[in-house]
């Protein structure tokens, strides 16, 4: 939806990276003064859809290099977490939190932690140059690289949902809800974790926020709620990923209260939105020096 | 000023008055602080179409940073860039759509294909996916990089990730080519292989390039015209031959001893005083009188016996940036 309207605003407006008034688009006057007359005309600017298949297409073909990082650690680590949960936890109520909170920490492993990583490190070693030298908008660079992140985690994030119910011997039968839950919650962590890796000034910084990020997604998600303190409970509150945790675990339950799933999914949407407004912020603040 | 730029009339790129001062950082507990660097001082420049035009200089001469601010990626602190009538200071977004660069950092293309690299960049430079396509098998195939086109640039060897990188450059045609020392870590073949594509590029389109390097046998053979950077300044901007004639005057002598020098012989110790010497190689700049008489003070004698080789040369772009005051000895590449 939010990249349909990028889609139709970049045909009016500069999506590039400095404000630029319309008089210098192809084929309408030129402002008056010196640069009226015998100007070249400019190269024609990359459109905002195709570029950001573009740049999708390119950063999911990097799943064929990357595979273990970005495809099985999460789902390793995950898995884990539930087989050790199992001794703690005692069915109900309690092992919904734990197999929903491990799905999404999947999401958060990649699409906050790992791209956080990788945008610190574009940045850091100039690879930014090479986007902010071809005539792209940045939302489709931020956007396209977030949506790739997102996709890296549906296959872990299934599996470990998949088998996270059997283990716990959860229905199976509402288990469509990651469809939305995936892309929402991938929208609001990789928005966040791109925007933490543009912003953070040095890559360890933006390693060590995006690792932080993702404690913080493993410790309030995938423990049980009811025994945290106020403060913490608050802080899990606070995090985009709680919400994904929460209209997840919802949908375990034999009548699901689905007003609640939406309201929860709602939540990420926005953050996503927020967010990945503020990466393209941080895009164009770091391409340019 | 803007009339005097266009009065040229086939000036692509002028640089007037372009100044960018890094701050200087304090020190810390440990790390000394660095003072404020001029990295680039009072930058004048015109480019003309269809020239290769270099930037010629040791490392940290500021010729990156010159490059940065010409394709928008920096701002100037002071002063002006203009390429094909547009002022890229005030509108730094619009370099990307009047020209291609190649930066020295690949790491946005590492793990992609060769192929998926110069596809992708085709479609970011606003090409059509057909389009985009075509110009990627052929540019592929003009840097003959087809055999390798399904292999990612980080399996690839140095020289053939360079070439990569260039292919991706030139998908999506652009009139003027800013490329960052482009042949590093080429073997010669590859080499041929740039120069050419750059060259067929300026012949069927008159395509302009700015060529950073700090190579000095490739500034002398590929170059158009050359400005000399030192410390940030342009400290001489003319053809290579043209820069060699003002040290025209001089002849670079280079002796090789087989072990020490023969210092015992008094005229070889009255040279020591004039010699840059590195190792066993001692090398002198002189007027082509006093080289004759060198030559045949160490072809004779004494001194002949300890010599192991020596050589007698025209002057280099080296020479020539030595000559004018160039602050770092030993800062150009010859290979």
């Amino acid at each position: 939806m939010r990249m349909g309207q990028d889609d139709c605003r970049s045909e009016k407006e500069q999506p590039d990276v400095s404000v630029v008034s319309a008089d210098v688009l192809p084929g309408s006057a030129l402002p008056a003064g010196e640069e009226a007359a015998g100007a070249a005309e400019l190269g024609p600017r990359a459109r905002m859809w195709p570029s950001l298949v573009a740049v999708y297409r390119a950063q999911l073909s990097r799943a064929r290099f990357a595979r273990i990082p970005l495809l099985f650690v999460a789902t390793f680590q995950s898995i884990g977490i539930m087989i050790l949960m199992r001794g703690v936890v005692d069915g109900g109520g309690e092992a919904e939190s734990v197999v929903a909170g491990a799905s999404v920490l999947v999401v958060a492993f990649v699409a906050l932690n790992l791209l956080a990583q990788y945008f610190g490190q574009l940045r850091a070693s100039g690879g930014l140059d090479h986007y902010a030298t071809l005539p792209v908008p940045p939302a489709a660079v931020v956007l396209g690289a977030a949506g790739a992140y997102a996709s890296f985690t549906v296959p872990g994030t299934v599996v470990t949902a998949v088998f996270g119910c059997v283990l716990f011997g959860l229905p199976l039968a509402h288990l469509w809800i990651l469809a939305a839950v995936i892309p929402l919650a991938g929208a609001a962590l990789s928005g966040l974790g791109a925007a933490l890796g543009l912003l953070a000034p040095r890559p360890e910084l933006a390693t060590l926020l995006g690792q932080l990020g993702m404690s913080a997604a493993l410790l309030l998600g995938v423990l049980p709620a009811d025994r945290m303190p106020e403060a913490v409970r608050f802080a899990r509150d606070l995090l985009p990923s709680t919400y994904g945790v929460e209209a997840l675990a919802r949908t375990f339950g034999d009548h699901p209260d689905w007003a609640i799933v939406l309201g929860d999914l709602a939540v990420c949407g926005a953050v996503g939105v927020v967010s990945l407004a503020v990466a393209t912020w941080a895009y164009r603040r770091a391409a340019v020096r | 000023m803007a009339q005097a730029l266009r009065q040229g009339g086939d000036v692509v790129c002028a640089v007037r008055g372009l100044t960018k001062t890094y701050p200087a950082v304090r020190g810390r507990r440990g790390a000394p602080g660095t003072p404020a660097v001029r990295a680039t001082d009072d930058v004048r420049l015109d480019i003309r179409r269809g020239e290769i035009f270099g930037l010629l200089g040791p490392n940290g001469a500021g010729k990156s940073t010159l490059v940065r601010q010409l394709t928008g990626l920096m701002r100037p602190d002071a002063g002006r860039v203009e390429i094909l009538g547009h002022d890229i200071v005030r509108h730094p977004e619009r370099a990307a759509r009047i020209l291609a660069y190649l930066g020295q950092e690949s790491s946005a293309l590492d793990e992609l294909t060769v192929s998926l690299a110069a596809e992708t960049t085709g479609r970011l430079r606003g090409l059509e996916a057909r389009q985009a396509r075509a110009e990627r098998d052929a540019v592929l195939e003009e840097l003959g990089l087809t055999a390798i086109a399904g292999r990612p640039l980080k399996k690839l060897s140095g020289g053939q990730r360079r070439l990569a990188c260039l292919a991706a450059a030139l998908v999506g045609e652009r009139p003027l080519l800013v490329l960052d020392e482009p042949t590093t870590g080429m073997d010669p073949v590859a080499r041929r292989a740039v120069w050419a594509a750059v060259d067929r590029r300026r012949a069927e389109r008159g395509t302009t390039v700015l060529l950073v390097t700090h190579n000095v046998i490739e500034a002398e053979t590929v170059l158009d015209r050359v400005a000399v950077l030192d410390q940030g300044r342009v400290i001489a901007c003319d053809t290579p031959a043209g820069l060699k004639e003002q040290v025209a005057g001089e002849v670079r002598v280079e002796l090789v001893w087989r072990e020490a020098a023969p210092l015992h012989v008094p005229e070889v110790a009255v040279l020591r005083e004039r010699a840059v010497e590195s190792g066993r190689r001692w090398t002198l700049r002189l007027a082509p009188e006093e080289a004759r008489t060198v030559v045949a003070t160490v072809t004779g004698g004494s001194a002949f016996a300890a010599l192991d080789d020596f050589t007698l040369a025209t002057p280099s772009l080296e020479d020539v940036y030595l000559a004018l005051g160039g602050a770092a000895r030993q800062g150009l590449v010859k290979a």
